[in-house]
């Protein structure tokens, strides 16, 4: 017996349930929310989508679906450009077990021609494609994932031990700005470990170097120097718009300065520090988490915490360490993993052994806790205390109230 | 016996080690037994009054004391201490 197109779709049509592009659109913000699957090649997936949807051509629906919707019961719209190629893909999800599984009538084409949102796949340039074809196999980074790191910025502080190898890695990465603080030159005594410069740049300015490797890496990532010193008057300016900043400072007034200002831009910090064979890492995201001034209120005395230059530090630990950090940085670019925000790693290179420790959020911390986030929005931030700026920082002061025109509730901060 | 492991920055003044035993039964003691036997340590780790400095934190296993009941925290022999005091450096320029 034969039967025609016609009879089959007939069929097809009546074994299933349909639904109007206007009522997948009012649909979108139920719970669970449905999951929209174009069924669509992937020529036409190019020209436009809706966005949120999930890529799966026709021919690869049996086979792919299950990884896409492990739950059978989980709602799921299909569409295509018209509605036919849709109703058998959903057709076929019935025929799978998928037990809320509709049709969007009219297809793409109806979506488009109704107003709703749409958008376009990033694109990535064939030379692009090529450069990053490693990441592009990756399902977790894919296309979209690279345009999102070509998107992003990171914000170096040093371009020394932790910086040289963040710098490398994040611009091999496509991390598309990266910003550099640093105001020092390169020595020879620096390169033990600062493998971002050379031997010929020595007396040249970090910046400059650090920019000489980054453009001979890859010609993709815009590096912006920072020829400058962090400090209170400058940081909030310096950290504006950047989506991650890399720690590699040396001194704690610079990092109590970052802390604060970093907290209240809403910019998550990765921060690692690093003596003789070991190193700690750790990430400061601001309101998931502890920050700095969580761990620690207050700075210890200048005798008690040597700095590099006196105590000495095998070369790979600043190099694993700021690899790590780098991880933590395309981490939080991406969207994807746990990053180690309320955890701290501790390396020790001659044990050859990694360790976590738990860190919490102080309830009572002057910078992030609720109470200073209301005081910040009331334009009164608490007062810190010992080290930092002179005066707290508002939340997204800099380009609003200046933060030194804000006076801080309560009493006793001090240098 | 416990396990206190002491920070590169402090080992200078623990006979340089990585890490010694004492005996005691709650965090505050071995902190105090700890600076008896090392007392450059003292200064370093506990303030006048005999509190834990605020630049250092103390980790029994991985969980921060001050979230724990502080000194009084109970020790078993087969825990360890960690203390960690706030670390200056990224890998430095040179000064």
């Amino acid at each position: 017996m034969t039967r025609t197109y016609a009879e089959i779709l007939r069929e097809v049509r009546s074994s299933i349930r349909e639904v109007t592009a206007g009522e997948v659109d009012s649909n979108r913000e139920t719970s669970p929310q449905p999951l929209l699957v174009d069924v669509r090649e992937t020529s036409e997936w190019d020209e436009g989508y809706i966005p949120g949807a999930v890529h799966i051509p026709r021919g690869h629906l049996e086979s792919r679906i299950e990884a896409a919707v492990p739950d059978h019961d989980h709602p799921v719209v299909v569409y295509c450009a018209g509605g036919t190629r849709s109703a058998f893909a959903t057709r076929t999800l019935q025929q799978m077990g998928y037990t809320d599984v509709v049709n969007m009538s009219g297809g793409f084409q109806a979506w488009k021609s109704h107003g709703y949102r749409w958008t376009t796949p990033p694109r990535l340039t064939a030379e692009q494609k090529i450069r990053y074809s490693r990441h592009l196999l990756i399902p977790e980074v894919g296309t979209e994932g690279q345009a999102r790191l070509l998107d992003s910025k990171a914000l170096l502080i040093g371009a020394g031990g932790l910086g040289s190898p963040a710098a490398l890695y994040l611009a091999a990465a496509g991390v598309g700005t990266i910003g550099i603080i640093d105001f020092d030159t390169v020595d020879l005594s620096n390169l033990q470990r600062q493998i971002i410069h050379t031997t010929a740049r020595i007396g040249h300015k970090k910046v400059d170097s650090a920019r000489a490797a980054i453009e001979a890496l890859n010609p993709d990532v815009t590096v912006v120097a920072h020829e400058e010193m962090l400090d209170a008057g400058n940081v909030e300016q310096i950290i504006a718009g950047y989506d991650v900043i890399l720690d590699g400072t040396d001194t704690f007034e610079t990092r109590y300065i970052l802390n604060d200002a970093a907290v209240a831009a809403n910019i998550p910090v990765v921060h690692a520090s690093v003596f003789r064979f070991e190193g700690q890492l750790t990430v400061f995201r601001p309101y998931d988490g502890p920050c700095y001034r969580c761990l620690y209120p207050t700075p210890p005395p200048p005798e008690l915490a040597p700095g590099c230059s006196v105590a000495g530090v095998l070369g790979v630990v600043p190099g694993i360490m700021g690899l790590l950090q780098t991880n933590e940085a395309l981490k939080l670019l991406l969207g994807i993993g746990e990053t180690l925000a309320g955890r701290l790693l501790l390396f020790d290179a001659l044990d050859g052994t990694f360790q976590e420790l738990r860190l919490r959020r102080d309830p009572a911390c002057p910078v992030c806790s609720d109470a200073a986030v209301e005081a910040r929005r009331a334009g009164h931030p608490l007062a810190v205390s010992n080290v930092g700026a002179d005066q707290p920082f508002l939340l997204g002061s800099f380009g609003g109230v200046p933060a030194a025109a804000a006076s801080p509730v309560t009493s006793g901060a001090a240098r | 016996m416990s396990v206190v492991r002491i920070p590169p920055v402090l080992r200078a003044n623990a006979g340089g080690n990585k890490q010694v035993e004492v005996d005691g039964v709650t965090v505050g003691d071995i902190l105090s037994q700890l600076v008896t036997r090392y007392p450059g340590l003292q200064s370093q780790l506990l303030t006048d009054e005999g509190e834990l400095n605020r630049f250092v934190n103390v980790y029994l296993n991985d969980q921060d004391i001050r979230y724990l009941q502080e000194r009084a925290t109970p020790v078993d022999a087969r825990d360890t201490l960690i203390i960690l005091p706030a670390m200056a450096g990224g890998a430095g320029r040179e000064s």
